[in-house]
């Protein structure tokens, strides 16, 4: 049977990741290949760098650490930030990435996905998507809004009416950010995480939140997530990949333990 | 020299960084020469069927592959590469290049109904397989070694005995195939960590019989 999947997240900002991992000395600086590598030993399914780098004329750092992580380490991975286009797209995919994730652009021009799909296949685009929460209307039935610029901006769409038309577009895959729960490490979202992925036909990655092995097993399980993001969790040294791994295999989550 | 094929469908740099970092000296190339003159052949491949058949009677490399097929040179096809090496495939139905008798299928839609949603398609993630007989390809993987799938349609061989590994999900599904020096995984080995490189090793070093 298909294995539920543990995705470290690396926010990289001019070619560093803005987290070191603490319990390794030689990747404490936050070189992203290096921590890729710890990684990708330590049990990660797949990995997903975040590009926070302000200025796009920057870009070019980002996709030379695109080329060294593919180097190292042979297992799937994906770039997302500031993807804006086709040529963003093809830049990291030709660099090495499985797949690229597209977030802000595709609000503003949906069609990013589908040209994206149609050149690349779906399974190369990512729809990430940030949402938070708001009362329930008539313009947001699921009571979940999509938002851009790290929340700041509200785009006056409904969560999973999104959700559903980026599959429709051709996205292989959705990233659901939960804004409210990024970085809390209380808990991932557990409503609209389960609402999502039970109404689309394509895998969703559950991110924001994971403070705990209970936490990634809820989101796994109740949460009905194909794959858990896991962030401060295994930067700050809590857990290893292994041991959430271990934790989750033991509570019956099947999840891939010889790597 | 082994010569990975050169066409759009495919993510070759990940296939060539894989035997690199294992020390095979490899080419990437759509010329029917060199893939006639190449040690053993990899065809590796994402995308549709109907596109990539195209793309091989274009630039020739259909036939240079069923020349290479005949003189006996290892073959190795990798995800699209493992499935339009049968006669025919579903997607796109779209005539194939018929190495292995038998044709390519959908997941079926009722996966995802019967099981409210809890089996999507495609089928995206990491799997195991159960060897159905020895290949000296497969050697030294085991029940627990997992593999990165990314795919909705799979090969479905004529023949019992081409089914070399199947895979569960929901149904069972040949996940890897083989007819004498020609094998082929509907997953990813460049993409699975340790597993997928021991595979592509033994690949690199195999003589193309016992099979």
């Amino acid at each position: 049977m298909l294995s539920k999947r543990i995705i470290p997240c690396l926010d990289v900002r001019d070619g560093k990741t803005t987290k070191g991992i603490k319990f390794k000395e030689n990747v404490d600086i936050g070189d992203p290949v290096e921590m890729a590598r710890f990684y990708y030993e330590d049990g990660a399914d797949e990995i997903v760098f975040y590009d926070i780098t302000a200025s796009s004329d920057r870009r070019d750092i980002m996709i030379d650490v695109v080329r060294r992580v593919a180097e190292e380490i042979f297992i799937p991975f994906s770039v997302g930030g500031g993807i804006r286009d086709l040529d963003d797209m093809r830049a990291v995919l030709l660099a090495g990435a499985e797949k690229v994730s597209v977030n802000s652009a595709a609000v503003l021009d949906p069609s990013v996905i589908a040209e994206g799909a149609r050149a690349f296949g779906s399974q190369c685009i990512v729809l990430g998507m940030d949402v938070k929460k708001v009362e329930v209307s008539s313009r947001i039935p699921s009571g979940y809004e999509v938002v851009i610029d790290g929340g700041r901006t509200f785009t006056g769409m409904d969560a999973l009416e999104w959700a559903r038309k980026g599959e429709e577009l051709g996205a292989g895959e959705i990233c659901l950010n939960s804004i409210d729960a990024d970085g809390t490490q209380e808990g991932y979202e557990m409503t609209i995480t389960p609402l999502i992925s039970g109404s689309v036909g394509i895998p969703v990655i559950a991110s924001g939140g994971a403070g705990s092995i209970d936490h990634i097993y809820d989101v796994l399980t109740a949460g009905r997530a194909d794959a858990a993001l896991v962030a401060s969790i295994v930067h700050y040294e809590t857990y290893h990949i292994r041991e959430i791994k271990e934790e989750l295999s033991r509570r019956g989550v099947k999840v891939r333990m010889k790597w | 020299m082994i010569a990975i094929i050169d066409y759009r469908a495919g993510n070759l740099k990940s296939v060539e960084r894989a035997l690199k970092k294992q020390g095979f000296p490899c080419c990437v190339t759509k010329e029917k020469r060199e893939l006639l003159g190449a040690e053993r052949i990899i065809f590796p491949g994402v995308g549709a069927a109907g596109t990539a058949m195209k793309d091989l009677a274009e630039t020739g490399v259909d036939e240079a592959l069923r020349q290479a097929f005949r003189s006996g040179t290892p073959i190795l096809g990798i995800c699209l590469g493992a499935q339009v090496i049968l006669d025919w495939s579903d997607e796109n139905s779209t005539p194939c290049l018929g190495l292995i008798p038998g044709k390519v299928v959908r997941f079926p839609d009722s996966l995802s109904s019967l099981t409210d949603g809890a089996l999507k398609i495609p089928h995206m993630g990491w799997n195991g397989l159960t060897l159905r007989r020895n290949h000296p390809v497969m050697e030294g993987i085991t029940t627990d070694d997992e593999f990165f799938f990314v795919h909705s349609y799979f090969p479905l061989p004529a023949e019992r005995e081409r089914v070399i590994a199947v895979t569960d999900y929901g149904i069972t599904f040949p996940s890897v195939i083989g007819l004498r020096n020609l094998i082929a995984m509907q997953f990813h080995p460049e993409k699975s960590g340790r597993a997928g490189l021991r595979i592509l090793k033994n690949f690199c070093t195999w003589d193309g019989r016992h099979a």
